[in-house]
């Protein structure tokens, strides 16, 4: 065509310009990378650069670890600190969801429960450890009571969060089917407010960790928390670094639990 | 079922929504609401099945409910309103729950909804994984298994594409042809209320007031042949013109807010 053949100088192919946003993840560099920071960190101190006084090598700390879990000491420390985290973790998730639900459900819990709960959530619930001490004991009530109190906030927010959110429709939907009060509870907005109160326990989780740890630091003899401290103050750092990672075995636990909840009871959205 | 709306005055706050509403429905009729956007039909439709308290006015239904009617005011939603956690099967027979019934019953309402929905296939399947359409048949076949006297559709299809709307707009027919449903269909859809309505109620923009209220005359099966098209245009005509400038005011009402 003369026309095109007129054209042919302005023609101009179009650039491709849809790429890159697309990061996608592979499991064998993620594990080359793991690999090469503790070959790094075990020649570095085969090299001297770095005092084995302040960091002990992988090897070390696996070879503490294996002590540790043939002597028992390490279930020792772990059994106890797993019995706070489950005592703790259970009565704040069951306070918290019954709050929660509470105020995502009547006028009178949602507006005493509001300003409550905006004042104290704010408040690290390791500072309240003295006072609970004063008022419950040294011993496991304390304890159990800051990671309870820890635990209940997100609980209390995410469930509450979680109901107000259902969709309105749902719930006119079972009106209008003239379903009562606690069945539309029961079967349209806690199912409905699962996705944020399972995202609130991952919270939750996270916090029940962190508040062993330092509540065991503050005042105990067994226990996790209380392991890392000591042999920190007796300068053994290889079992320090045992029990710190430990307690990344014990969170990762945990996060794979709570994904493996959320696959089996999520997996309609 | 019979009914009778008089919605003297719908307000929230100082806002007016619907001022002297007041119609009849026939047993067994099909009344279609049309209006423009914001002018109270959704509003409307829930004070006729007691989700919405009228600021002052009245709803009433008459008449003798079959034995196997559980619910007798029935809705069936436009966002479908499926519990996305149940199974098909599971939300059809939601609402059969709280009902005494032997599970032989509720197993047999439940399986006729989902075969007259076309949905037997389907029953194990999670509303995610069915189309637009099927999900809205799953909010009919839940309607139908509690045996209404009376359904109360809001915009149902209008979540849908134009061919699916097609489709539902048939079987709607189908199941309403000889069943004696008594039905108020709320739209905005112009076709869809010549399609399905022996009335049509238009409202006006808000507050909503009775325009008109249009008669099809037509009868249901004969609408979608070539023959009854002219007519059909005709009315079509007088309803656009009758929301036409509400529809543009409203609009621009909008545009303000």
């Amino acid at each position: 065509m003369p026309e095109g053949q007129a054209l042919q100088p302005e023609r101009r192919p179009v650039a491709f310009r849809g790429g890159g946003f697309l990061p996608r993840t592979s499991r064998a560099v993620g594990a080359i990378g793991f690999a090469v920071v503790l070959l790094a960190w075990q020649g570095a101190l085969a090299a001297g650069w770095i005092s084995p006084v302040f960091l002990p090598s992988p090897v070390e700390v696996a070879l503490a670890l294996r002590d540790l879990a043939a002597s028992g000491e390490l279930w020792r420390h772990l059994s106890i600190s797993l019995y706070r985290i489950v005592l703790g973790w259970s009565f704040g998730t069951a306070a918290g969801l019954g709050v929660g639900s509470a105020m995502a459900l009547f006028s009178l819990a949602r507006s005493l429960g509001m300003p409550m709960i905006s004042a104290l959530f704010p408040i690290p619930k390791i500072a309240l450890l003295p006072l609970l001490i004063l008022w419950l004991g040294i011993g496991e009530t304390s304890k159990v009571a800051t990671i309870g109190l820890g635990v209940f906030f997100p609980t209390a927010i995410a469930t509450y969060s979680g109901i107000d959110n259902v969709s309105r429709t749902l719930i006119r939907m079972a009106q209008s089917f003239g379903i009562p009060f606690g069945a539309i509870v029961c079967k349209v907005a806690l199912p409905g407010a699962l996705p944020s109160i399972l995202s609130g326990m991952r919270i939750s989780a996270s916090i029940a960790l962190l508040l062993v740890v330092s509540a065991e630091m503050i005042g105990a003899e067994s226990g996790i928390g209380a392991f890392v401290l000591s042999a920190g103050n007796l300068m053994q750092t290889d079992q320090l670094v045992a029990g710190v990672a430990v307690l990344s075995v014990l969170g990762l636990l945990v996060g794979a639990a709570l994904s493996a909840a959320e696959k089996a009871l999520l997996s309609w959205r | 079922m019979k009914l009778a709306v008089d919605v003297r005055r719908h307000a929230y706050d100082d806002l007016l929504v619907l001022s002297d509403v007041s119609f009849t429905v026939a047993d067994g009729e099909v009344v279609c609401i049309v209006g423009p956007s914001g002018c109270g039909k959704s509003t409307l439709l829930g004070i006729v099945g007691g989700l919405v308290r009228p600021t002052d006015g009245t709803v009433a239904t008459e008449g003798a409910l079959r034995p196997g009617t559980l619910n007798p005011v029935t809705f069936v939603f436009q966002d479908f309103a499926l519990l996305p956690w149940r199974s098909v099967r599971d939300n059809v027979g939601f609402p059969l729950e709280h009902h005494r019934l032997s599970s032989a019953d509720r197993e047999a309402r439940v399986s006729d909804a989902l075969a007259r929905t076309g949905l037997a296939d389907f029953a194990g399947a999670l509303p995610k994984q069915l189309s637009g359409g099927m999900r809205q048949r799953v909010g009919i076949a839940r309607a139908l298994a509690v045996e209404p006297a009376l359904l109360l559709l809001d915009e149902p299809l209008s979540a849908l594409d134009a061919q699916t709307r097609e489709l539902l707009m048939d079987d709607f027919g189908r199941l309403w042809m000889g069943a004696g449903i008594t039905a108020l269909y709320v739209t905005h859809n112009l076709d869809e209320a010549l399609r399905l309505a022996d009335r049509i109620v238009v409202l006006s923009r808000r507050p909503g007031r009775i325009k008109d209220i249009v008669s099809v005359g037509i009868d249901r099966p004969d609408r979608t042949a070539v023959a009854a098209a002219p007519r059909l245009a005709v009315l079509r005509e007088r309803l656009w013109s009758l929301i036409r400038d509400e529809a543009a005011s409203a609009d621009r009402e909008m545009a303000r807010a």
